[in-house]
This record gives C-alpha cells, structure tokens and sequence, in this order.
C-alpha cells in the first residue's frame, strides 16, 4: 500500500473558526450535553413536530379552516341525512361517505406533513466552489457575474437560475419559494390550505387530497339534495323538510361553493398530470410556443398515461434534509450574518442578502477547518461504518460562516413574490385563476376559483429572467 | 483489508485537508439525478481518470436503478395509492434500498481506492444530491506546494 503521511492538524487553527459561531440563534449557542437533531438548526421557515418527524411551512394558513370545514360538513352529513338516506335507501351511504371521509383527512395530514422536496442549503465549500466557476474570468473589475446558467435538456435550452439564499444553481424545476424560505424540487406551488409547498414528495398526496375531496363534495351534495327531495315528496313540502333537517341547508352551501373551486382545481392538476407541468410553470408560460421559438415541455414523455404513471406513481425519492440526524457534537451550526462584508460585485445586487463574502470563506478555508455534514442519509443508519461517521472524526473544520436568524433573511425573500391569492376552496371568493393558455394542449376549461400563490425566485437582479 | 482500514486510520487522525472537488449534476437526461463524468483537473495527479470515471459511472447507474420506471416502481406506487399512501410509513421504498447500495459502495471504494491515495469521497445524499464532494487531502510525502487551500484555478465548463 501507499505509505502516505499526513500533516498533523494545527489545533490552534480550530480556534479561529468556532469565535465566528453566531450567537443569535436560541439553542445554538453552546455544545450542550444532549445531541441536537439536525431539524433544530434547520434555516428554512419550517415548523416540526415529534422530534423532527412531521414538518409543515412556518405560517400554517388556513389548514385549520380546510379541516375544520371539512369535519364539520362531514360530521352534519353523518349525523343528519345518513340516518334517514340509510333507513330509506341503503347502507353504503355512509360507507362509501366513510371511506371518502377518511381518504381526505390522511391525504391532507400526509400532503401538508410530508417534506415536499426541499433542497439543502449548499454549504460553505460548496457555495465558494461555485462562486470560483461563475467568476473564472479573473478580472479585478468586479463586473456582476452571470447568475444564469443555461443547459440542454432533450434538445431544449433550459436556463438555470442562481438561488442567493440557498447559494446553489437551482436544478431544473426547483423554485424557491419564500414563503418558506427553501428551495423546493418540481416546484408546483405553495398552498395555505394545506400549510405547506406542493413539490415532488407531495405532489402525489395533494392530488389525491383534492380528487378524493371532489369526490366526497359531490357524493355529500348528491345525498343532500336526495335526503330533501326524498323528505319533501311526502306530504310535508320542501318547507318542511328544510324545517326538518336545517343541517342539510349548511351543507348545501358549504359543498355547493367547494364543488366549483374543488372540481375546477382537479380538472386542473389532471390537466397538469397529463402533460407533466407545474402550476409554477404553466402560470409563468415557460414551455408556452408563443414565444415564437419551438419550445416545448422537455420533461413529457408526450404520452398521456406515461406522464400520469410518471408523476403519480413513480418511485417516491427521500427527503434530503435528513430532519432527524445528529448533529456532529462538536459544531455549530453553519450560519450567515447579514453584516459580514460582501464583496464588491455582490453588494451592486443586492445589499439585504445574506451572504459571506468570498473573500472570507476562501481565508477561513485556509485555516483548515471541519467537515461538516448538515446531511446525512437518514435512511442507511445502519450502515457499519457510514461516511459521516468517518468524516466527523476527521478533526478539519470549515470556519462556518454566521447565519441570521429566519426572521433576518425572509426580508428580501419576502420583498418580491410574484403573489397570487390562492383560493382553492373559494366558499366565500369566487377568484378566477388567470392563467395563459399553454401549450398545443387545449388548455383545461376549469379557470374558475384557483390562483395559487407562485412564490418567487430569489432576488433576481441582474438575471436574465427564465421567460 | 487491514492495510486498507490502516490508512484511513491515519487518514482520521492525522490528515490535513488541502482542497475539496465538486462534481456537478448532468441535467442532459432531465431531471433524474446524474453526475458529470468529466475528470475534474484538481484529481490529475491524485487518481488515474479511469478509475474516477468508473465510480461516477457506477453511482450513475445506481441512481438510474432508484429512479427506473418502469413496472415494479408502478406496483409500489399503485400499492400505495390503494393504502392511502400509508405503506410509505411501513415498508422501505425501492429508492431507499438503492440509497443503502450506494452508501455501501462508497464506503467500498473510499476503502480501496481513494483513502490510499489520500481522496475521501462523500455521499451525494449528505450534499442533497447536488454534487459529488471529493476531498483532496495533504500529503506530506509529495510535492505539493502549498498547505491550506489549493491554487489551482476552477476547472473549465
């Protein structure tokens, strides 16, 4: 075998990196005697639960209201019209109202809990690697570098936006959305009904949620309607019969008002399904031809079934914040200050941005620091000798830069979101979703109650915007 | 194997990191993850560009595995559709399994190939799938120039 020998660490240089721990974040601060789950310092606006095991978006919406409502108008269909559909018709009234019931309750809890995709945060090493490749030119003139990248997929140019909160190039079909501070993978839009972004991990659940919702609005506001003609074809009249069962008026309206929103939503994201789109893209027109050029969708497989098996029942990637992980013991976690210099050519873009300068990444790398994983497989814990293990017994430390808190980096995410309101469940609204016809494919007839809210890119300036 | 297990010993204790590799996404096939197999300039002297090619065309594949389409993952997707997608909290998804390939081969060829000649290859799924980061520790018996950082300028794109 080879007969290298390795230079001892300098253990004074370990010093220098831990003075530039940020001390504004609440448990961070010192190395305290219980191992901290990764979820703890997590940068994005997430809220977790049980220990890192349940995570939705930082402003929970109206997920009250959306389960709220739907327990209520489930609860007065049981316990008022199912008594007498059941003593005049069937028994499967409410089974199948059961079944539907229970479908919308797990695939919301599963749509507004799951990770939707959300991509890491490039580390430190990582983010000046980048800066290095973007500025390979070498001139002192500090021009403003491109922060665009553009690459072929399928024969299709694709541009690649540079994401200044996440410091990455963000891959194909990733957003990041400001709501929640994170980039999300196959972005489709962040929805305060559920609490959480759609993107690729919950994409599945969320059409699932709003077919099995169509579903049960329709079944309820046909049982409803069966319950008062039933009752009213006695001799009583309709008066009477609403007079019997006012529950089912409440009902009425509740489902009449969902089923536009609902049923329009579906059609909708079948719509998207079958031409493998995200709202994020269809509302900003990315794969439109009227642009003039022949750009098409470069992610279809141009076959309707192939692209509904694809996004529905392919295979389930894992989250890649690895909520759940350890800490190493001995780090702080990696953070960025606002107030650290940046350097010159940055400062033109944007000054709120949260970022380290180079220059001082490039000198703390110097000093030979740690290693530091902020994820690890969450799944391969049982791996004997895993990478992580070997890596942070490896005493080198990159300096990690300081980190403000959330609240400190949502203000120039917060500044330019593309907004608009989302009502998906219009019971009170009736907005119409304004989207630009598409493609070559017929664009869906279903524009009535659904504006997602898009969020935006990070602070572009100076891009080349996608469209 | 001992000698092997030897050096990374060594490696843990009494290494220096001089410099760290990044190999990016190909994004030419879309949206499934793949890596670059260009050989980056820093590894020039480190490690012989065929054996380089090889991992990232091993990991490649594996991910081309995890994400195939075909009728197994429609079995498992259509299962979990019928349970309400709650098999998900049951069993271990056929991407996951591939994970624990992955992680194992790496594990295999840090062993063998790369700690002895002072590289450490880290597990995509640590970086989110981004890039493949490969470090490059100091050796004291070669002739490097420099500690600390490296100064070799970034690769060409």
């Amino acid at each position: 075998m080879k007969n290298c020998e390795y230079q001892q660490i300098d253990p004074g240089a370990l010093g220098t990196s831990n003075t530039r721990t940020s001390t504004t974040l609440p448990c961070g601060r010192k190395n305290s005697q219980r191992p901290r789950r990764k979820w703890e310092v997590f940068p994005g606006k997430n809220r977790f639960f049980c220990d890192g095991r349940i995570m939705m978006g930082r402003q929970c919406g109206v997920l009250p209201l959306t389960i709220g409502l739907i327990l209520i108008t489930s609860g007065l269909f049981f316990t008022f019209d199912c008594p007498f559909l059941v003593h005049h018709l069937t028994v499967f009234i409410p089974v199948i109202g059961g079944v539907l019931f229970v479908f919308v309750i797990i695939t919301l809890l599963q749509t507004s809990f799951t990770d939707p995709g959300i991509l890491p945060r490039a580390l430190p090493d990582e983010a000046v690697d980048i800066e290095r490749q973007i500025d390979n030119s070498g001139s002192s003139t500090y021009r403003p570098p491109p922060r665009t990248k553009e690459i072929l997929i399928n024969d299709q140019v694709v541009k690649l936006k540079y994401c200044f909160t996440c410091k990455m190039f963000r891959p194909p079909r990733t957003s990041h959305c400001s709501l929640c501070d994170n980039c999300v993978e196959r972005f489709d839009h962040h929805c305060p009904w559920v609490g959480n972004c759609v993107g690729k991990r919950n994409y599945r659940f969320f059409y699932a949620f709003i077919v099995s919702l169509s579903f049960l609005t329709s079944f309820i506001f046909g049982c409803v309607i069966t319950h008062l003609t039933l009752r009213s074809q006695g001799v009583n009249g309709i008066i009477q019969a609403i007079q019997d069962s006012p529950a089912s008026i409440a009902e009425l309206v509740i489902c009449f008002f969902s089923i536009w929103s609902i049923l329009g939503l579906s059609g909708f994201h079948t719509y998207l399904v079958a031409s493998n789109l995200t709202t994020n893209e269809d509302i900003k027109g990315s794969w439109s031809s009227k642009r003039g050029e022949e750009s098409g969708n470069p992610y279809t497989y141009n076959n309707i079934f192939t692209n509904c098996c694809v996004v529905l029942c392919g295979p389930m990637p894992p989250s890649l914040i690895d909520r759940r992980g350890f800490l190493p013991p001995d780090d702080a976690p990696q953070t960025v200050t606002s107030d650290t210099e940046l350097p010159p050519f940055m400062s033109k873009n944007d000054a709120n941005m949260c970022t380290q300068g180079t220059k001082e990444l490039l000198e703390s790398m110097a000093h030979s620091s740690v290693i530091q994983s902020t994820c690890a497989p969450g799944t391969p814990k049982t791996a004997p000798v895993s990478q992580e293990s070997l890596l942070h017994t490896i005493s080198i430390t990159v300096s990690p830069p300081n980190r403000p808190p959330s609240t400190g980096c949502s203000g120039h995410q917060a500044l330019r979101p593309i907004d608009v309101s989302c009502s998906q469940k219009g019971n009170k609204r009736a907005a119409l979703h304004t989207h630009k016809p598409m493609l070559r494919v017929p664009s869906p007839p279903c524009s009535l109650g659904h504006s997602p809210i898009i969020l935006s890119d990070a602070p572009d300036m100076g891009f080349i915007p996608l469209n | 194997m001992a000698t092997e297990f030897h050096n990374l010993q060594e490696l843990r204790h009494s290494a220096s990191l001089a410099n760290k590799v990044f190999i990016q996404r190909d994004y030419t096939d879309g949206t499934v993850c793949k890596f670059q197999t260009k050989f980056p300039s820093e590894l020039d002297s480190r490690i012989e560009r065929t054996l380089f090619e090889d991992t990232v065309k091993t990991l490649n594949n594996y991910y081309a595995e995890a994400e195939k389409i075909g009728g197994q993952s429609y079995l498992e997707g259509c299962l979990a559709c019928l349970t309400v997608y709650l098999i998900f909290l049951c069993i271990e998804t056929r991407y996951e399994k591939v994970l624990k390939k992955i992680s194992r081969y790496i594990q295999e060829q840090n062993e063998k190939v790369y700690a002895p000649r002072g590289l450490l290859i880290t597990d995509p799924i640590e970086r989110g799938m981004r890039v493949i980061e490969i470090s490059v520790y100091e050796d004291r018996g070669s002739s490097a120039s420099s500690s600390g950082s490296s100064t070799t300028s970034s690769s060409g794109r």
